[in-house]
């Protein structure tokens, strides 16, 4: 295979994840992965560098859309950033001493964690009150838009969604993704913040936290132009047509057969790295 | 919540909108004159990514890419563009910054600092 043969191949592969990833809203990274070291067999660091920038990608030009709503909530990102960062350089870091073996299996199991996301239903409790004295101490409450008129809506348990992004940004920062899924976990479930806040707020800090991990495989030479070139080109794009064809499709059996792609993939990710083959 | 605020945090984050889409464009414009310069020259080659050997210094320094870059190598442009792809959320945080301090919000304006901080950290 040629040079031109490989690019235009992993371009289709990297447009197809982008146009599913944001159709389903389980983000393209989770299948890049696997697309990189099981199908073109590239070495799991290079993938994880390329993956990191089509993070970055998929991110900024989703927020773009987004930010024009007024919905994402500015200060509680940027407070959960001091989390992530730090937790992606600490993950960038240790990824060096971690065996190829076991960041496969970790992945695997993260990969399986968001595609779970797909079928459990989560309903929504908006809390009015106050919130913690934290969360007032630290103006993480806010509002947003909706036919019915301005939502208010408080922040619980600080602590604990901190805690919980530190780990998201040292798993992002490990394996080279957005860690949407643990992002969804601290924001929805442990903080029950309203889902159209924390999905924006979610977003704007997937972009950032890969920023801070980029840098780092930058630095040692993870981020090769010829694979990152194709995917950032092709996520992109697919990711464009995607947000713009959100609202003719099935989305649901969509997002179920994707998750399944997922589920199958994370076991293949799970079995090459006990393996030892990845 | 008083109006004037919500009014201030509104042009914020429309600025913002503006600022994500055009650096995204402007990378993406970036790396596809990289990937025609690249293919032209290398498109004939053959991939080797099966073993992980780590990019040159010229294509993983930010002085080295910037040099490299304008003169008109393929490789170079698209690390270049990468760059640009990664500034564009920190160049997001410095607008929080700014966006902090005109609100006089003395708390926010330190936690953004210091998010900006371990993101330069992580590029040094």
């Amino acid at each position: 295979m040629s040079v031109l043969v490989f690019t235009i191949l992993l371009f289709s592969g990297a447009a197809l994840a982008g146009l599913l990833g944001s159709l389903t809203g389980l983000g393209g990274g989770v299948v890049l992965i696997p697309l990189l070291t099981l199908v073109f067999k590239v070495d799991i660091h290079y993938a994880i560098g390329t993956s990191l920038v089509s993070v970055i990608a998929t991110s900024s030009g989703a927020a773009a859309a987004y930010v024009k709503e007024g919905i994402t909530n500015i200060r509680l990102g940027m407070f959960l950033e001091v989390a992530t960062t730090i937790g992606a350089l600490a993950g960038a870091f240790l990824a060096t001493y971690i065996a190829t073996s076991w960041i496969a299996i970790v992945f695997g199991i993260i990969l399986i964690l968001s595609a779970l996301t797909a079928f459990t239903h989560h309903t929504e409790n908006i809390s009015t009150v106050q919130g913690s004295r934290l969360s007032r101490r630290l103006k993480l409450n806010g509002s947003f838009p909706t036919e019915a008129g301005i939502q208010h809506y408080s922040v619980k348990h600080v602590a604990g969604g901190f805690v919980m992004m530190n780990i998201a940004g040292i798993i992002s920062g490990i394996l080279g993704i957005g860690s949407g899924a643990l992002k969804v976990i601290a924001m929805d479930r442990i903080m029950q913040i309203p889902f159209k806040v924390s999905t924006t707020t979610s977003n704007f800090m997937i972009g950032v936290t890969a920023a801070a991990s980029a840098g780092i495989y930058l630095k040692r030479g993870y981020i090769d132009p010829g694979l990152s070139m194709p995917v950032m080109l092709g996520v992109l794009l697919g990711a464009y047509v995607g947000s713009k064809i959100l609202f003719k499709a099935n989305t649901k059996a969509l997002k179920i057969l994707f998750a399944i792609v997922v589920l199958f993939l994370a076991l293949e990710m799970i079995y090459n790295g006990i393996t030892h083959e990845l | 919540m008083n109006n004037s605020k919500h009014i201030s945090d509104k042009n914020i984050e429309s600025i913002m909108g503006s600022l994500l889409r055009y650096g995204v464009l402007i990378a993406a414009l970036i790396v596809a004159a990289g990937a025609s310069i690249y293919l032209w020259q290398h498109g004939a080659g053959r991939p080797a990514y099966h073993v992980f050997e780590g990019e040159p210094k010229r294509l993983t320094q930010i002085a080295a890419i910037w040099k490299n870059a304008m003169e008109g190598r393929g490789r170079a442009l698209i690390q270049l563009g990468i760059l640009v792809l990664i500034a564009t959320p920190i160049a997001r945080v410095l607008f929080s910054v700014v966006g902090f301090v005109l609100e006089k919000d003395l708390l926010y304006t330190f936690i953004t600092l210091f998010v900006l901080a371990v993101i330069i950290i992580s590029l040094l």
